[in-house]
């Protein structure tokens, strides 16, 4: 087999992009990452874990995703962040979840700590502003799209 | 026949229509009153790439994605 073909079986095996239905299981997910990506030689791994607060009587968050479009997102990054001699991964849930669990992890590998601290802040915030994915209130069982609390993609309003 | 589909929390169903550019796409949803709203904010997909050019051309498979405000995480 092809090198360039068998890193290709390697990368999509890898599964570096995870929906789950429901909340995550945070330590299984990210004890799976740290075991797999310890072994190569990246000296820096961060995690960033969102968790859902209980605020404005709400019972949890619920939410859609558009997968072609998210796994194309995520494809870019993952260009980008090789750039850097980096990797990106990410897990997020479909459906409901309940406060104070966890509906969202980033994490950022890579050999050296400043590229990893500088990509995971960018990596998380365009994520908040471009990723497909739409976010509801849970209130007395029934969702409420959190429109105010949503972002505009760059280039809305094109059939206005 | 072109595909429309209305992503999120838009709740309408998928259209057929038969039409060739972005353009005619807009005077035809604008005449829906529900989706007022939802064209102001919403970013545009075709064959799920985002697009910036409403004059863009569509032909015959041709699938055009509406995706109104985000907020993962």
């Amino acid at each position: 087999m092809e090198i360039k073909s068998l890193c290709y079986l390697l990368f999509v095996a890898d599964k570096m992009l995870e929906l789950h239905n429901g909340p995550l299981q945070v330590e299984n997910i990210t004890n799976s990452w740290y075991g797999k990506y310890k072994l190569s030689n990246y000296g820096a791994i961060i995690t960033f874990v969102g968790v859902v607060r209980d605020e404005d009587n709400i019972e949890g968050l619920s939410f859609d995703l558009y997968e072609p479009i998210l796994n194309s997102w995520f494809e870019a990054w993952q260009e980008k962040a090789k750039k850097q001699n980096a990797i990106v991964l990410m897990a997020h849930s479909i459906g409901d979840v309940p406060n104070h669990e966890s509906s969202y992890i980033a994490a950022v590998c890579s050999p050296k700590r400043r590229v990893a601290l500088e990509l995971i802040d960018e990596f998380v915030e365009d994520f908040k502003a471009n990723a497909p994915i739409w976010k509801y209130d849970l209130i007395n069982g029934k969702r409420e799209y959190a429109l105010k609390r949503s972002a505009k993609i760059e280039g809305a309003g094109l059939l206005l | 026949m072109v595909k429309v589909e209305f992503l999120g929390p838009i709740s309408k169903d998928p259209v057929e229509l038969e039409i060739d550019s972005l353009e005619q796409l807009s005077e035809i949803l604008k005449e829906d009153e529900s989706l007022k709203p939802w064209l102001e904010n919403s970013a545009v997909a075709v064959n799920d790439v985002l697009v910036k050019d409403r004059t863009l051309a569509l032909k015959d498979g041709d699938k055009v994605s509406l995706l109104p405000p985000v907020c993962g995480g």
